[in-house]
């Protein structure tokens, strides 16, 4: 879709910023805010550049960078922290090969971590877009990314 | 043997959340429909009587917390009424269970709060990551609307009152009610100075109320049974009931409505199912990372607002965190800092630098083992400087647990 189309589906209130910029970065093939987004949300809504880029920096959410197909957010919080969040994470960093923040060569894969993600019961947890995983073990994470990337 | 009390979750289950028939056919949308006839005040009086206490981790008194934004003046006659659905403690989510099963009950107490306190325009601010809880609330706002208990003239009255979502976007710190304001106002998520309170100055400058969503999902059950029947349950300071969310070394870990006044005991043995494979309780965190752990000599304790602060230890949002023998409490601790160290949002010089401080602190602790009673002691002087020092809640809450490490684990850290 067009920028301006989604522009024109809020009004131009700042109160509409946040879903602004997940709008926008949801229509971008790689998941991110481009420059050219930032500086169309800041004359919609008539304010100055480092507003916008301020707010799209300050929320974990939002990326300023290209990001894979799929964004991979592991909790890391206390709770699944205690119940093993820390070897998932290095399971998922060594089945994609890449860092926290990184993106595989491929596009496909961004791995990042979040807050909690109020999913307790089923601890550890990750979300991959906007499907949630839990009760997680290394077997279960390799079947999923195996799954994902023949999909 | 402690039962469930099912009020806010009454519906859980045994209605199809995205049908609004459903929701009519089990009871729903009566209540507003007599809130709307009574005078504001009156609805006020009645949540003032029922001794409701903010469900988000606070405990303010709701109905007060009503009646001080009724009271509000501004010269546009303006107000707003906004539902903090922006659930980020850890070790808790009520309100996304609520929001996923029973979303029309949080809508119609947002008309009876919206007719009480005068405003005409709400807001639902979810955190973005709770997808499900957007579709679910998205799909039952348009069907409100649909059925005319959204929109002007609601039940044949003059009442003009309609709301909308908005998405959070990765933010501990905007479930503070203050921050969560700056937020929707297109803001990075810092916290302001207080007074003014949203009572007074809210959303765009306008008199605003705040309320959690289990907080404003418990109102119908007040106007419709009355606030003499509420206060028959739970315990004399903290009535009605409470949606604890158990993880943690328990065999059923999950969520469990229950009226306020059940032990710990009764959470982790009887709800929670136990202890994971004959693992030992080491120690229980209550009220997630702002939270405060304790140890079995508060297993037979009442679980109630008031109760729980003569041990120390907050209710907060109502999250039980169950570790068993096998846990280190140095390393949940360090990972409770880390945390408050990640969602820290830097405005106050306190705050930044001390739950960074905090971090190195436990970390020297956990790799060198420095002298124990000296680390903690330390941690909490940070700490207590830094609650004096901050503007907001997150820099206020990292002395809670380290106190309650100091008060009942200061000989095992």
């Amino acid at each position: 879709m067009e920028t301006s189309e989604i522009l024109n589906k809020f009004s131009p209130d700042h109160k509409n910023m946040l879903g602004i910029l997940h709008a926008l970065q949801d229509n971008n093939p790689n998941n991110y805010l481009n420059e050219e987004d930032i500086g169309a949300i800041a004359r919609y809504l008539n304010t100055t550049l480092s507003h916008v880029y301020g707010v799209a920096t300050y929320y974990t959410m939002f990326s300023l960078k290209p990001r894979g197909k799929y964004i991979i957010r592991a909790c890391n919080s206390p709770v699944c922290n205690m119940i093993g969040s820390v070897s998932i994470i290095e399971e998922l960093k060594k089945v994609l090969k890449i860092e926290v923040g990184e993106t595989t060569d491929d596009r496909m894969f961004t791995l990042e971590l979040t807050e909690c993600l109020g999913q307790c019961d089923i601890a550890p947890v990750m979300m991959i877009n906007k499907e949630i995983y839990g009760n997680l073990d290394a077997e279960k994470i390799k079947t999923i990314i195996e799954n994902l990337k023949n999909k | 043997m402690a039962r469930e009390n099912r009020i806010v979750l009454k519906n859980y289950g045994k209605i199809d959340p995205e049908s609004i028939d459903d929701y009519i056919s089990a009871g729903g949308y009566k209540a507003a429909g007599k809130a709307l006839k009574w005078q504001p005040v009156e609805i006020i009086d009645e949540i003032v009587k029922s001794k409701l206490r903010g469900r988000g981790g606070a405990g303010f008194s709701t109905g007060l917390k009503k009646r001080f934004t009724h009271e509000a003046m501004h010269e546009s006659g303006k107000k707003y009424l906004v539902c903090n659905a922006d659930e980020g403690e850890p070790g808790t989510f009520k309100d996304r269970i609520i929001m996923e099963n029973d979303p029309h009950r949080l809508i119609e107490g947002m008309i009876i709060a919206g007719y009480a306190i005068g405003a005409e325009r709400a807001y639902i601010y979810i955190r973005g990551e709770y997808y499900k809880s957007v579709e679910m609330l998205q799909k039952a706002i348009d069907d409100a609307r649909a059925r005319g208990f959204l929109g002007s003239n609601i039940f044949g009255s003059s009442f003009l009152f309609d709301m909308e979502i908005r998405l959070g976007a990765g933010s501990y710190l905007c479930g503070e009610e203050l921050t969560l304001i700056e937020s929707l106002e297109g803001k990075r998520g810092y916290p302001r100075i207080k007074p003014p309170f949203p009572a007074e100055k809210g959303l765009d400058g306008l008199p605003t109320l705040v309320n959690n969503v289990e907080t404003l999902s418990t109102i119908p059950t007040i106007v419709e049974k009355g606030a003499k029947w509420y206060t028959r349950l739970g315990t004399e300071n903290s009535p009605g009931t409470k949606i604890f969310t158990i993880s943690g070394d328990v065999n059923n870990p999950g969520f469990y409505e229950i009226e306020l006044g059940v032990t710990l005991r009764e959470l982790i043995y009887e709800f929670g199912g136990g202890m994971k494979k004959g693992k030992k309780l080491q120690s229980v965190l209550i009220g997630g990372a702002a939270g405060t752990f304790v140890d079995e000599t508060v297993l037979d304790t009442p679980m109630g607002f008031d109760s729980l602060k003569e041990k120390g230890a907050v209710l907060g949002s109502g999250a039980v965190m169950v570790l068993g023998d096998d846990k280190s409490l140095p390393e949940v601790t360090k990972s409770i800092l880390e945390f408050f160290k990640h969602e820290s949002c830097g405005k106050c010089v306190p705050c930044r630098v001390g739950t960074t401080q905090l971090v190195n602190m436990i970390n020297e602790y956990i790799t060198n083992g420095k002298k124990k009673d000296d680390l903690l002691n330390q941690m909490v002087a940070e700490a207590d400087f830094m609650a004096k020092t901050s503007l907001c809640p997150l820099g206020q809450s990292p002395i809670l647990p380290l106190r309650s490490l100091q008060r009942y684990f200061a000989d095992t850290f």
